[in-house]
């Protein structure tokens, strides 16, 4: 990645209007919350726990009902931590490198499509590993990307918001029907075809979460280090490129990060919209828009986010549970429809 | 020849050879108006040929077959061994259905397509159909409804939501592009808040599920099928009686009055009559996927730009729901519910509208 002084230069006087101090401050009083969250996500559940008894499970002790619920309970709660902070990351860079502010993996489809991918290579080529299921998820959502990005950038204007949620929804819809008809004749698929239409993180274990998290972490590690040169691209092409940016590898390689972050974390979760669309506006509200704040905060924050839905979604339909997809769409869409109302008539 | 003559007789002869022009002018013009016509009821009546066709071959053809005298005898109501049975209870309910439910879809979408002048505007695509079926699946799995009522319910859900995507999407007035936006935000919260209902129920039951999120005929019975027919017999003359209006308000507010046509009142009327058709066929079999948005469009691409849409939508709505429906019951091996194969073959239509009207630069 090319770091220019000149765009350091851009985001210091950013930084002088909104103090690092106080950036950091909010940072830590999200990670604040985010334990607060953790805790309450490995205590409440359709048992509720005490906390010796939490502190107890996370001590390794599994003797007795309540410590083994929690420790359960522990490998769903990291991986809707992670889970929440690669959707979240993934839907800023996405917003930067189509300058949409409606982008999300949701919307956009990727995770939809890296679900097909999924569902494809486990009905016809017999895929079991799960390293193999990563794979293919992000192969699904790198395709999805190109396929989407490509149909909303043709004609005047290039890639302009209406147009790439138009195509996202468009093709997310197309593949949602997919994975209904490739899923559908496989008894041993369909049982499971409700994980890969609505994302959820009850399926969580120690083992798939040690699959991914190389994968989420190679994602987010490539998102972060492009942060400043998505500071440079928020200036327009033109001006990125007079900054001495290269405009196109910057794009592409920052993609490619958010493809594989939301794609490991669909492999496991399967697809969940809105996370990726809520978090980063609501952390620009926070830190403004220098990426090198933004990324780090969309990751705690979607962290806070999902965990805190998967607490709601087990507490509201007691005692069964509702899945985490569900809850985000239901606090995402009107989110969703809160931005096309703000924004204005040409920016459509 | 005076001078004066010579004016007198040119002047003549040019007033002549232009009545002539616009004489020959005006014949073109109702020649060509006259073959549209013709082609127009050629290709409607093709069409209402194709869905008969098809609507007695999935009579006939199914795991038994039975011959067209058979079949009339059923239709006709004498009692045949066999037959009564497999046409009269399984195989004529859901080709009705599918026949009732493609006319409603077709209506009902081509009508909201041709009022807000935008094909992504159908009931399907701005939440809708969802919010229909929302409410559906509330009042079926949580309420345990009966079918009246659950057509009521899911008409009252149906225009509740065109109320709110249009207040939505009202903002120093209406855009196309923004109440389409709005409406796919709407129809994704509809969507998980069917999908909730759903989880509540005893067990996730995969074909019920499937009915209210894409739309499914398995298992029609007579009981379904009746609100909907009553619906398209109300509610059709009303769109039909409509239709002049409908093509006037088209060109525009001001014209539209200026032209005699009470704008609000035509619009309302409107409204509530296709929102009811979208809505008590969505009770019945779910929303099948696409179909009130592709009818419209693939029905305007047949018959040209020229008179009312909305007959030849509601057939091409009919063909397309039956078609699909055998395709999905014995094409593939596997029986897949009708929904599934409209999502199949609509979406990658919609992505090539998409793309065909990015291309031209025009707004959708």
């Amino acid at each position: 990645m090319t770091v220019t002084t000149t765009s350091g230069a851009a985001s210091d006087v950013a930084a002088v209007r909104r103090p690092r101090r106080l950036r950091a401050a909010w940072l830590l009083a999200l990670l604040g919350v985010l334990v607060v969250v953790m805790v309450l996500s490995l205590t409440i559940g359709s048992r509720s726990v005490s906390i010796d008894d939490v502190l107890a499970a996370l001590g390794g002790a599994t003797d007795g009902f309540d410590r083994a619920s929690v420790a359960k309970r522990i490998p769903r709660t990291l991986l809707a931590v992670a889970a929440g902070a690669a959707l979240a990351v993934a839907g800023a860079v996405m917003q930067g490198v189509t300058r949409n502010p409606l982008a999300d993996p949701g919307i956009l489809g990727v995770t939809t499509g890296a679900s097909l991918a999924v569902v494809t290579g486990l009905a016809f080529f017999g895929l079991s590993a799960a390293t193999s299921i990563v794979w293919v998820a992000i192969v699904g959502a790198a395709a999805t990307a190109l396929f989407v990005y490509t149909v909303g950038s043709l004609g005047r204007g290039g890639a302009t918001p209406l147009k790439l949620a138009l195509a996202g929804a468009a093709t997310s819809a197309a593949l949602a029907s997919f994975i209904t008809a490739v899923a559908l004749p496989r008894g041993d698929i369909s049982a499971n075809i409700r994980s890969w239409q609505i994302g959820g993180v009850g399926g969580g274990t120690f083992s798939s979460l040690g699959q991914v998290l190389p994968f989420l972490a190679v994602g987010l590690v490539v998102c972060l280090l492009s942060a400043k040169a998505l500071n440079s691209l928020a200036l327009g092409d033109e001006l990125a490129a007079g900054l001495g940016e290269r405009v196109a590898v910057v794009r592409g390689l920052s993609a490619l990060g958010a493809v594989v972050l939301c794609g490991a974390a669909t492999a496991v979760t399967g697809p969940i919209g809105f996370v990726g669309l809520v978090v980063p506006h609501a952390c620009r509200l926070l830190t403004g828009v220098d990426h090198r704040w933004l990324l780090p905060f969309s990751a705690v924050g979607g962290a806070v986010l999902l965990t805190a839905a998967d607490v709601v979604g087990r507490v509201v339909a007691r005692p069964a549970e509702i899945d985490v997809g569900i809850v985000t769409a239901l606090i995402g869409a009107p989110f969703f429809i809160w931005i096309v109302r703000r924004a204005k008539l040409r920016a459509l | 020849m005076s001078g004066a003559d010579l004016r007198s007789a040119r002047g003549a002869s040019s007033t002549a050879a232009g009545a002539a022009r616009i004489a020959s002018v005006a014949s073109d013009v109702a020649r060509g108006r006259a073959r549209r016509g013709r082609r127009r009821r050629a290709v409607i009546g093709l069409l209402a040929a194709a869905v008969l066709v098809v609507f007695v071959l999935t009579l006939m053809v199914g795991r038994t077959f039975y011959g067209p005298g058979e079949v009339l005898g059923v239709v006709l109501g004498q009692d045949v061994p066999g037959a009564s049975f497999t046409v009269g209870r399984l195989r004529l309910p859901r080709a009705v259905l599918a026949i009732a439910a493609g006319l409603c879809f077709g209506l009902g979408g081509v009508t909201f397509q041709t009022m807000l002048r935008n094909p992504l505007a159908s009931p399907d695509i701005i939440g809708i159909s969802s919010g229909a079926s929302a409410a559906a699946a509330f009042a079926i799995v949580t309420l345990s409804l009966d079918d009246a009522q659950v057509s009521a319910f899911a008409i009252a859900a149906g225009l509740a939501v065109a109320v709110l995507v249009y207040l939505l999407s009202k903002k120093g007035g209406v855009a196309g592009t923004r109440l389409v936006l709005v409406g796919i935000g709407v129809a994704a919260m509809l969507d998980s808040l069917t999908a909730y209902v759903l989880s509540g129920a005893a067990q996730w039951d995969l074909q019920e599920a499937l009915r209210w999120l894409t739309g499914s005929l398995n298992g029609t019975s007579w009981p379904q099928v009746v609100p909907v027919l009553v619906a398209l017999v109300v509610l059709t003359p009303v769109l039909l009686s409509r239709s002049r209006d409908l093509s006037v308000t088209q060109l525009g507010d001001d014209t539209a009055s200026a032209l005699g046509v009470r704008v609000d009142r035509t619009r309302l009327v409107v409204i509530l009559a296709a929102v009811g058709l979208i809505s008590f066929a969505t009770a019945a079999c779910g929303p099948i996927a696409f179909v009130a948005f592709l009818s419209g469009p693939i029905a305007a691409r047949i018959i040209g730009p020229h008179g009312s849409l909305l007959v030849p939508s509601a057939l091409v709505g009919a063909l397309l729901v039956l078609v699909a429906d055998v395709v999905g019951q014995f094409a593939l091996g596997t029986r897949f519910p009708v929904g599934v194969v409209t999502g199949v073959l609509g979406a990658p239509y919609l992505i090539y509208l998409i793309v065909r009207t990015n291309r031209a630069g025009g707004s959708l």
